[in-house]
């Protein structure tokens, strides 16, 4: 019978099983389910028995009932006691299936950010989205720029803190293609519920196609193209707006080529190189009336996408009307997509 | 035997005293006599209003932050920009900080403990009367601190002060962890004081297994406070100095381990859970008794319970890390000893089930808290074996399951027992009693109101809501909805109680001396009872031996007969 | 904190049928007596766990990074600290003069012994402040204010770093306490034993090479993780992964540890900077932050206690104590010998290990 809840495409309390692993979490957790509604109608049941059948006659009653048993105590010890033992084990063994990464998985590495998360392919390839081929086993290697995240899809019950100074790993075999819930789990500030992103999982052809396209992703597009989806992948957003309304950080609209005031008074024109530096190193160019709050992009952008950055800033300016870059070169060198380092 | 003898000879006993008679609330007037007070029972009242005070702040707090998750079902009603989420993380953070640190561990302890305590031992104050007021000084010193953290800037680190986040945000952290270090100040001197009481107060005659097992609960509780607030203390400082000087012990950035904090801070915590737990079991345990009219079963197994339950406590911190990074072997060692925790506390359940075998039961309002507390812990327990067990905790590690199951604990189980206990000892603590049919309807708004709320976050959080979210995606929504409107129930509930209470202080009738007909040894003395707690010692008998108290239907309360007790005492001893 | 001498506080309160120092909830001056002191024994058991916790952290991140500490040892004055334990000693064995004085009513020596006790403290305070002079002069502060402090992976303040490693070489091979610029910066002398990476972390802490983001953050670990994980075949036709997790050169250990190429140890009787990796180079700054940590924490456990011997000396000179009443000094005596008892573990934690 767990077996067969086991399988069913979603119970009540759970999310369909998405992954390897879900078939033997979810059997513990119907069993340890149907135990506790067991436990909970006896105990609740005895008690309400108990509530009409001793219910007071008098307030003069003096009842006298048994006081100890040690037999009665052990009786009642001894069945929970081995009940958690099961599940202990149980819940062990499913853990190690869950914790360790089983030999020949296809590694992507896992960055997250405040508030954004960057999947990153052998190749080099990134993406905000994590594409993964059906039936493969996954292995994640996690890292953390800034505070502490957790990696967390329900479908493929999959868990694991993201923290910053340490790797850790985790692993998962999606069973099903289709598109699945990401969500940061740990809790990250301002913008951590935004914090969600999607698993896309499709064939290993579809991947294919996926990460011969995102290798060269920006073929076709124009630089300022390019700058609005990194706006809108890298989480940009999340803080700038390009509305001329201020967030968390100041909006981006007309903000090129306008002169900026640091919270120690000094101004400077925003330029090219500003804005370069703004993305590497925001703490260095903080902006009066804003909080030092910016995590560094780098090694997780491309010059490419900072310089599509760059445009998509011009491009949003009234006070920059010159040129704008015309398309990229068709083909990136080859040594760009290899390029070292796009992780720390 | 001749301690009895002795007592006996001493004169006459019990029985009703004057209206003019003085008590301990209108022994001395004006402001300086509260404030300067060394007596422990005012010392409670100062508690009971500056924590229930602080119980609303916290308790608004959820109101606030359930009705902000309810309109976000609406997004064109509440659109999210960053400043409702920045609102959203102080008022969550808020919420725990202030119930956790100044409303759930002070709350039984320090209230009931505090007015009880030394009126069960027979005693006229705690070991330390001057500790015990500098104890509620650090109290108010530390609600002073948290106030100043609202005013400025406030707090949006969660409750539990992770690092690096809680080192790298700008809001008022300094200051909470002061606070929070403060109150524990309050809370070590609590718990010094009463296992200096208990050690050494006990009236002759009163052995270990003679105490009520409210005082074993607040032994183990005392033991745990002393134990592991002060590593809770240095990981508070060590933060502090962290956050203001950038030492880097926690900062992964200058070289640190953010995970060593959670060591720290679950090594405190976590134990911190039973603090909040074990007096309200100790409730329960003196409800049941009375309430069933009936010497408790298995006595012992409850007392060793609440002691097994503290030392077990402090090993078993790691469970709040299993999807840290931690090695396999610690997860398994901290999970095997997660599981061993259950079992003492089934064992509370049962016994106290048993207890209600063959009594005679009332349903008096502390009872039906009673009742509702073995319901909401029995979830409470239960689901704590879904996290216990690795791979599940791996899944509903913070999502809005570990939220509910929590909340069954620490606010269901702990609150129904710290109310139950409150209806309980009312009459003593005030010398009147309340509308019963009134509580009795607040029993079932908060019932009714708290299993609304928080057992479809069971749900939510299997179906993989995680925790801290100001926002949530759209097959979330019926889930919130559905919560936020038994969080209103709940408040309604909440709030009649306290209408309750006040009614009863302006307009309630006179309460006898025993209106529940209990033996321990509060029920010896008047109600109110006098400065010095007891008009003249009280006889010391089996905790739990009723059969001594006759009910007096013209005072609607019971009384004494001494002769009896002696001779059932001498009987027992057979 | 300023909670002990209320142990002994409960006193003067009494009514007419107690003696004049029996509070009234007690029947005995016995068992007010055990009460105190069972109360300052629990309180003391607070102290220790809260202590515990330091030490935990002390041993954990001497664990972690072995040479940092050997290193930072190097600006700790072991002829100080073995003074400052004598003294102690000595203030804990007039503390216990004191009390057996106190319990045999001898009102002089008590007032001599509790005098000299003070005088304890106020010794160990002085030697303590000349200590943190000379960590205040080489700008050893704890945190953002250390010589040896680093912010975005460059030393914030690169002259007071060279002067900081000036000393701290200089002390560590044996030197003149107080090495200054005339020391060779960044020692040099040392380098020949260094290998090859030990030069490149060396050229980057000086400055004059800006290494790139990535490998300074990675450390060591990137050379391996980069190729494996970047360097995956052009043709993924085969998904195949690039590595076993084994031969990723991650693990769940803290990143730097992977990155920490450390020198034998052995090869020097102590550590000097070169000694270190570059990712231990920018942890120096920690053994200070837990140094300040746990001395400033005892060191104010000392002043209280110095408060509470002043208040036992006035209370005694009024005569307040006598054979059948002790129980504060024997109470006060306590809480000393505890100070003392955390600085016995403290020396040879910081000072002596290596």
């Amino acid at each position: 019978m767990l077996a067969i809840l086991a399988q069913a495409e979603k119970t009540l309390f759970l999310p369909p099983a998405r992954s390897t692993v879900a078939g033997a979490h979810d059997g513990l957790y119907n069993f340890v389910l149907w135990m506790s509604v067991f436990w909970l109608v006896l105990i609740a049941g005895v008690m309400i028995y108990f509530v009409i059948k001793y219910r007071r006659k008098s307030p003069q009653d003096k009842p006298v009932g048994p006081t100890h048993s040690t037999a009665i105590e052990l009786g009642w010890t001894l069945p929970p006691l081995i009940l958690v033992m099961i599940i202990f084990v149980w819940g062990f063994r499913g853990f190690m299936d869950m914790n360790q990464v089983p030999n020949g998985a296809y590694q992507v590495l896992v960055s997250a950010s405040k508030w954004s998360w960057t999947f990153t392919y052998g190749g080099g390839e990134n993406d905000s989205v994590l594409h993964v081929p059906v039936d493969t086993p996954i292995s994640l290697v996690l890292n953390s720029t800034d505070v502490i995240h957790s990696f967390y899809v329900p479908d493929f019950r999959v868990k694991k803190d993201v923290v910053p100074g340490r790797y850790n790993k985790t692993w998962f075999q999606a069973t099903e293609v289709g598109e699945y819930n990401l969500f940061c789990a740990e809790y990250c500030g301002q913008g951590h519920s935004a914090m969600v992103t999607k698993v896309i999982v499709e064939s290993r052809e579809d991947f294919l196609a996926y990460l011969v396209e995102r290798g060269k992703w920006w073929e076709g597009e124009s630089p300022a193209e390019v700058g609005q989806t990194v706006w809108v992948e890298k989480g940009c957003k999340q803080c700038h707006s390009v509305d001329g309304v201020d967030g968390t950080g100041p909006t981006w609209k007309d903000v090129f080529g306008s002169e900026r005031k640091f919270a120690d008074g000094s101004p400077r024109v925003a330029d090219e190189e500003y804005i370069r530096e703004s993305v590497l190193n925001p703490g260095k160019n903080v902006v009066q009336g804003f909080d030092n709050v910016m995590p560094t992009f780098q090694g997780q952008i491309k010059d490419p996408e900072i310089t599509g950055v760059i445009e998509y800033l011009k491009s949003i300016s009234t006070h920059y009307d010159g040129q704008l870059l015309e398309p990229f070169p068709v083909s990136v060198p080859a040594e760009n997509s290899g390029s070292p380092g796009a992780q720390e | 035997m001749s301690v009895i003898q002795d007592q006996v000879k001493s004169g006459g006993y019990g029985g009703q005293h004057g209206p003019g008679e003085t008590n301990y609330i209108n022994h001395s007037k004006g402001v300086l006599s509260w404030l300067l007070t060394l007596d422990h029972k005012r010392i409670g009242l100062m508690y009971m209003v500056a924590v229930i005070t602080a119980f609303l702040g916290g308790g608004l707090c959820a109101i606030a932050l359930r009705t902000m998750l309810y309109l976000r079902a609406a997004p064109d009603v509440a659109p999210i920009t960053a400043g409702t989420q920045d609102l959203y993380n102080q008022l969550f953070t808020l919420h725990g900080a202030i119930l956790v640190f100044m409303f759930i561990i002070p709350a039984v302890p320090a209230i009931l403990g505090n007015m009880i305590l030394p009126l069960m031992l027979g005693a006229k104050d705690v070991a330390f009367p001057r500790l015990n007021l500098l104890s509620w000084y650090c109290y108010m010193a530390g609600a002073t601190l948290f106030l100043y953290v609202l005013l400025s800037g406030g707090l949006d680190t969660g409750w539990t002060f992770y690092t690096p986040y809680s080192t790298s945000t700008t809001t008022s952290v300094a200051a909470a962890t002061m606070g929070a270090f403060v109150l524990g100040f309050s809370s070590i001197l609590t718990g010094l004081n009463f296992i200096a009481t208990i050690h050494m107060l006990r009236p002759a005659g009163m052995g270990w297994f003679k105490m009520p097992l409210f005082l074993w609960a607040l032994y183990a509780t005392s033991i745990i406070q002393v134990l592991a607030t002060p590593v809770l203390a240095i990981t508070l400082l060590l933060l502090c100095a962290e956050t203001v000087l950038h030492i880097g012990i926690f900062d992964p950035a200058l070289g640190g381990d953010p995970v060593l904090f959670q060591h720290f801070f679950w090594f405190y915590s976590h134990p911190a859970v039973y603090i909040m737990i074990l007096p309200g079991m100790g409730i329960i345990s003196e409800l049941m008794a009375t309430f069933c009219r009936r010497q408790v079963f298995g006595y012992s197994f409850i007392a060793f319970s609440s002691i097994a339950i503290a030392l077990l406590g402090f090993l078993v911190w790691g469970h709040h890390m299993f999807t840290s990074g931690q090695s396999a072997m610690a997860n398994a060692v901290f999970s095997l000893i997660t599981f061993s925790v259950a079992i003492p506390s089934a064992i509370k359940i049962f016994n106290w089930l048993a207890t209600m075998y063959k009594g005679s039961i009332s349903l008096a309002t502390p009872m039906l808290y009673a009742l509702a507390f073995i319901w909401l812990f029995t979830i409470g327990g239960l689901t704590g074996v879904f996290l216990g067990a690795l791979s599940l905790d791996i899944m509903a590690h913070d999502t809005y399951f570990v939220v509910a199951h929590f909340h069954y604990v620490m606010v269901g189980s702990m609150l129904t027992s710290f109310i139950g206990g409150m209806y309980y000892w009312w009459p003593k603590m005030f010398g009147k009693m309340y509308n019963e049919t009134v509580a009795k309807i607040a029993w079932g708004l908060i019932f009714v109101g708290f299993n609304l709320t928080f057992f479809i976050q069971f749900i939510a959080g299997s179906q993989g809501m995680p925790r801290r979210y100001a926002d949530y995606l759209p097959e979330f929504a019926f889930y919130h909805k559905f919560s936020t409107v038994g969080s209103y129930v709940l408040a309604i509930g909440l709030f009649v109680v306290l209408f309750n209470w006040i009614h009863s202080l302006i307009y309630g009738r006179k309460a006898p001396q025993n209106p529940w007909g209990g033996n321990t040894l509060e029920w010896h003395t008047s109600s109110p009872p006098p400065h010095e707690n007891f008009h003249e010692d009280p006889l010391v008998t089996e905790p739990y031996e009723m059969r001594a108290w006759d009910y007096d239907e013209s005072i609607d309360g019971y009384v004494f007969d001494k002769d009896k007790a002696i001779e059932l005492d001498q009987q027992s001893h057979h | 904190m300023s909670s002990e001498n209320e142990h002994t506080g409960d006193t003067g309160h009494g009514d007419n049928h107690h003696p004049a120092h029996l509070a009234h909830h007690f029947e005995t001056p016995e068992q007010q007596f055990e009460s105190g002191k069972l109360g300052m024994w629990v309180f003391l058991a607070t102290e220790i766990l809260m202590f515990g916790g330091l030490f935990c952290a002390y041993a954990i991140y001497r664990g972690n990074h072995q040479d940092v500490f050997l290193y930072g040892y190097g600006a700790l004055d072991k002829m100080w600290g073995a003074t400052n334990t004598v003294v102690l000693l000595a203030s804990s064995l007039t503390m216990a003069w004191g009390v057996r004085a106190a319990q045999k009513g001898q009102q002089k020596l008590l007032l001599t012994m509790l005098l000299l006790t003070f005088m304890g403290g106020v010794g160990f305070m002085c030697i303590k402040g000349v200590e943190y002079k000379a960590k205040w002069d080489h700008h050893l502060f704890p945190g953002t204010m250390n010589a040896f402090y680093y912010e975005g992976g460059q030393p914030k303040y690169p002259e007071k770093l060279e002067h900081a490693i000036a000393y701290i070489d200089g002390r560590n091979l044996g030197g003149e306490a107080h090495g200054g610029g005339g020391h060779a910066p960044a020692g040099h002398e040392a380098g020949d034993e260094a290998a090859p990476q030990e030069d490149s972390h060396a050229v980057e802490h000086d400055g004059s090479q800006v290494g790139d983001e990535d490998a300074r953050h990675l450390g060591s670990v990137s050379p391996v993780i980069i190729p494996a994980v970047f360097g995956a075949p052009a043709d993924v036709s085969t998904i195949k992964p690039p590595a076993s997790p084994a031969d990723m050169g991650v693990n769940d250990a803290v990143i730097d540890q992977a990155g920490a190429v450390s020198m034998p140890s052995a090869q020097h009787t102590q550590v000097l900077w070169n000694d270190l990796s570059g990712a231990e180079q920018k942890k120096v700054h920690l053994f200070f932050g837990i140094y300040f940590m746990m001395t400033g924490l005892h060191g104010l456990h000392v002043l209280i206690g110095m408060v509470l011997i002043a208040w036992l000396f006035f209370k005694a000179r009024a005569g307040a104590f006598s054979k059948d009443y002790f129980a504060p000094v024997d109470i006060g005596g306590l809480y000393w010998h505890l100070v003392d008892l955390i600085w016995i573990f403290l020396f040879p934690l910081l000072y002596l290990i290596h």
